[in-house]
């Protein structure tokens, strides 16, 4: 991710390109992209970030507050907090300097510091994204920070994660290849199957797709992006090659709630921390499903 | 109170293959872990998983490897053990769906890594962690395993013999994050303590922020000895700003290091002439720092990792991920330039004593992981060895707890049999003795009233917990722990980090004297029951100055230089005096030395120390 403003002009594009032609470029050919387009940017961004020190200025942060039990917290507010920038600072890092600096009471999870936990997806300035992976010096200042929309606040910045779990848990998200597979012996798996699945298995479970997903806000019983890119992982995964099988998946991901209702929106490619493209797994097997159901017409 | 047979504290790698071990087995088992599992740090591993799987290789070269990384200081029964039982463990994953890296043939690819004369780290990309951790928990969900997430466990409940060798435990005692609510876990059969690491000890650490080794902390208190916890790992390539890993893989696939005067020293200044960059991880860092200490480092702080040449296409297939890590953390772009890296605390090889199945000297106590210290490890653990010890021993933990027979053990554990006591004297009294009042809620588990019925035991200790919770909760002012845990990581980088010195390491020691009469005065500012993250983080800290204190004492007490323990004053091994482990007991509050010889008797051989050189 280099900046705010070219994400959204990517998002404007793809959006347009979206209906036309879904695999057009996949978000990890728009990553490799940008990272040639955020190499010149980077020398633009270390003069400006030189500037930003030499001026010594502190970041402000506004951060949703709220308690259930705490007198002043229990309706929900934002409190400021002024936080000396660093280089190299990320909305995590600001965040816990606040905490431990500031306000103990301040709460939000986080744990790995580098985007494999999944721990910290939040509604800074305005969208979802993963605090520890996004540069302060790449947003708007002052910055916004909020729990995920569409979720039960617990505490400030700490959502209820359950439903997004359950919906995860919803789709069998298990292997379930052949258990007479003689043991002592590895399946065999081509390099391009295994090409095939490798994005779909890179989610970290942020529930960042969900909390974007307008469908997922209107109906709880939507399975949501990622719990379908879940089960694209497995559908496709050559090592499940029993037909039963398949066609059992595919009754879980076309039933009311499950992948008919996805609208294209791409809203939760654009916000995915690890650039899945999930919009176009959800169509893939929309496709598959059109396919098994022609099988017995 | 909750019961179940078998209790599973934390939901990494070690735990999760634990739990689906101990439900294999026919036990009705529990995780309780503080954070979901699928953000627990297992999932930052990159490199990958030592087993002998190809021809050409097999389970005695890897354990013969294994035993050099150690350098001598591993057990032979539990080295044997990790590199018999890793193929299985490795299949046994792959068959639950694991995506590995793929040969053109379709078998799982194997790369090589440092130290290892045979390449057998099977891998996933650079993310091999991630994928393990997803596929044992898909594997939960599967059995219906019940995980209580976002509990927080504050203590095991264990019997009150005087003699830690005869007590008994009968479970734990946790806190649901989400509402303060404290409660009993009763555990018919046995707790498997897999907490993971404890690098928030340091301040420069690949480790999450949830890594403050509770486990660690946890069984030495109740009696069980830490053993070698001296020996910590701090891995050559990290990224200078923030400690994230750029893992071995990169090296493994061919990537060079170089300093400020363009030299690959690793080479040109003879640190490792055969091995270069592949050296075991203690001989690469250590060459960093001196060149940056000798004036030809970047920025007097870091070299640098360069794999451009291994061309952009390979680089995609096998190490996207830290393109990733090195631009998102670092700015860097990995295919046009290099990456600046330097030691990072990474991984701790001692840990709470166990035999080869995981169990401790107190019956129904287990742990595994990298809060174990089996040995596998010794003085200095290879990359790639830590997640093939999760899944071998994890599994061997859990099904033993769960009751399967599992022949006796080779490895002694708890303070009896062949041990000698150390008399070293340490600049000021370790532990908590002498000061007034700490920890008196946990010495419950130490000592305290007599009772040998578990739901009582456990009861006990629920009480004992509310009131710790209660007392934190109800002081008004004081010092925050945040400022506790600064002042910890600093001494600790400072003076017992890659090199050390008598002096430095006497310090930390006075320094942890300081912060444990400091913690006395530690208050908790938030007042809510809700999430309470400020009372969780309070209690952790505690653990830390707990396990920081071991690693001074054990780096005061050991005067020879072996694997990762580097002495200033001391600088060759000293096998006649130090082939032992270094094992610490708590003795109420009091901590005390002793060691017990290194097993090096294996299955067909006896593993001789040799001169250990890359």
């Amino acid at each position: 991710m280099s900046t705010q403003i070219p994400e959204q002009e990517a998002e404007a594009e793809s959006s347009a390109e979206a209906e036309a032609d879904a695999s057009a470029e996949s978000p990890q050919e728009k990553r490799m992209a940008k990272k040639a387009e955020s190499a010149s940017y980077r020398d633009a961004q270390k003069k400006a970030q030189e500037e930003i020190e030499a001026a010594e200025r502190a970041v402000q942060l506004k951060v949703f507050r709220y308690d259930p039990e705490v007198e002043g917290k229990q309706e929900p507010r934002f409190d400021e907090f002024h936080v000396p920038f660093t280089k190299g600072m990320t909305v995590l890092d600001a965040l816990m300097y606040a905490r431990d600096h500031y306000d103990p009471s301040l709460t939000f999870r986080h744990s790995c510091r580098q985007a494999v936990c999944g721990s910290d997806a939040m509604f800074v300035n305005g969208q979802q994204r993963l605090c520890c992976k996004t540069q302060m010096s790449e947003l708007e200042w002052p910055v916004r920070v909020e729990p995920l929309p569409h979720q039960d606040v617990v505490k400030d910045l700490v959502v209820d994660m359950q439903h997004f779990y359950d919906q995860m848990h919803s789709v069998e998200p298990y292997f379930q290849g052949d258990e007479n597979a003689p043991s002592g012996e590895e399946q065999k798996q081509t390099r391009e199957n295994r090409e095939k699945i490798k994005m779909s298995t890179r989610c970290i479970w942020c529930g960042a797709c969900m909390s974007s997903c307008n469908i997922a806000a209107g109906d709880n019983e939507y399975l949501g992006p990622a719990a379908i890119n879940k089960a694209y992982r497995f559908y496709m995964d050559e090592r499940e090659d029993q037909e039963e099988l398949e066609e059992h998946r595919l009754r879980i991901l076309e039933q009311e709630h499950g992948v008919w209702r996805c609208q294209t929106q791409f809203s939760c490619t654009e916000v995915c921390p690890k650039d899945i493209p999930l919009t176009e797994h959800i169509q893939e097997l929309k496709r598959e499903a059109v396919k098994n159901n022609l099988k017995f017409w | 109170m909750y019961e179940h047979d078998v209790i599973v504290v934390g939901g990494g790698g070690a735990g999760l293959r634990a739990a689906i071990a101990a439900h294999e087995e026919g036990a009705d088992v529990a995780i309780v872990t503080k954070l979901h599992p699928v953000r627990s740090h297992t999932g930052a591993a990159e490199g990958g998983i030592n087993a002998a799987l190809r021809e050409g290789d097999d389970w005695e070269l890897h354990a013969y490897d294994t035993m050099k990384g150690s350098d001598y200081l591993g057990d032979a029964p539990a080295v044997e053990t990790l590199a018999q039982d890793a193929p299985e463990e490795v299949i046994q994953i792959e068959h639950w769906g694991m995506p590995f890296s793929r040969e053109d043939d379709g078998t799982v690819s194997q790369r090589p890594f440092g130290g290892l004369s045979f390449p057998r780290t099977t891998y996933a990309g650079a993310e091999t962690g991630h994928h393990l951790l997803h596929t044992m928990y898909e594997q939960v969900v599967k059995r219906g395993i019940e995980v209580y997430d976002e509990w927080y466990v504050q203590d095991v409940a264990v019997t009150d013999e005087d003699d830690p060798n005869e007590r008994t435990c009968h479970g734990c005692v946790a806190m649901d994050i989400k509402t303060g609510e404290i409660a009993g876990f009763k555990a018919k059969n046995g707790v498997i303590l897999a907490t993971g690491g404890p690098g928030q000890a340091f301040d420069h650490t690949t480790n999450a922020v949830a890594n403050t080794g509770d486990g660690y902390a946890i069984a030495y208190r109740a009696g069980v000895p830490l053993e070698d916890m001296e020996f910590v790992q701090f891995h050559p390539t990290t990224l200078p700003s923030t400690g994230v890993l750029i893992s071995e893989g990169v090296r493994g696939e061919g990537g060079i290091l170089f300093n400020a005067e363009g030299e690959r020293f690793m080479f040109e200044h003879g640190y490792a002439n055969n091995e270069g960059e592949l050296a075991s991880r203690d001989v690469v860092s250590r060459a960093e720092l001196t060149e940056v200490n000798e004036g030809r480092g970047f920025e007097d702080e870091y070299v640098m990792l360069d794999m451009r040449h291994l061309g952009e296409e390979r680089i995609m297939d096998r190490l996207e991920n830290i393109l990733h890590l090195a631009e998102d953390f670092e700015g860097v772009d990995g295919l046009v330039e290099p990456m600046p890296v330097k030691p990072g605390q990474h991984y701790q090889m001692g840990g709470v004593e166990t035999d080869e199945n995981g169990h401790t000297c107190i019956d129904g106590l287990y742990a595994a992981g990298e809060t174990a210290c089996v040995s596998v490890h010794g003085a200095n653990r290879l990359g790639g060895n830590a997640l093939p010890e999760l899944i071998v021993f994890g599994a061997r933990a859990g099904k033993h707890a769960a009751g399967a027979d599992m022949g006796e053990s080779k490895i002694e554990t708890g303070e009896r049999g062949d041990i000698e006591y150390d008399d070293t004297q340490m600049p000021v009294q370790p532990g908590e003795a002498g000061i007034s009042g700490a920890g008196s809620a946990t010495a419950a588990a130490d000592g305290g009233a007599v009772t040998q019925d578990p739901t009582a035991v456990v009861e006990r200790e629920v009480e004992a917990e509310r009131e710790r919770v209660e007392e934190m909760l109800s002081k008004e002012e004081g010092v925050k722990h945040s400022q506790i845990r600064e002042r910890l990581q600093k001494t600790m980088t400072q003076n017992v980090n890659v090199f050390r010195e008598e002096e430095g390491v006497k310090q930390a020691l006075r320094d942890i004297r300081d912060i444990r009469e400091a913690y006395e005065d530690v208050y908790v500012e938030d007042p809510s029951r809700t999430f309470n993250t400020d009372l969780q983080h309070t209690i952790e800290t505690r653990n830390l100055i707990d396990i920081a204190e071991t690693i001074a004492m054990g780096a005061l007490v050991r005067d020879e230089f072996r694997g990762a323990h580097w002495r200033k004053e001391h600088q060759e091994r000293k096998d006649e005096e130090w082939l032992k482990h270094t094992l610490i007991g708590w003795h109420d509050g009091e901590p005390q030395v002793f060691f017990r010889p290194v097993i090096l008797e294996g299955e067909n051989k006896t593993y001789e120390p040799k001169e250990r050189s890359y």
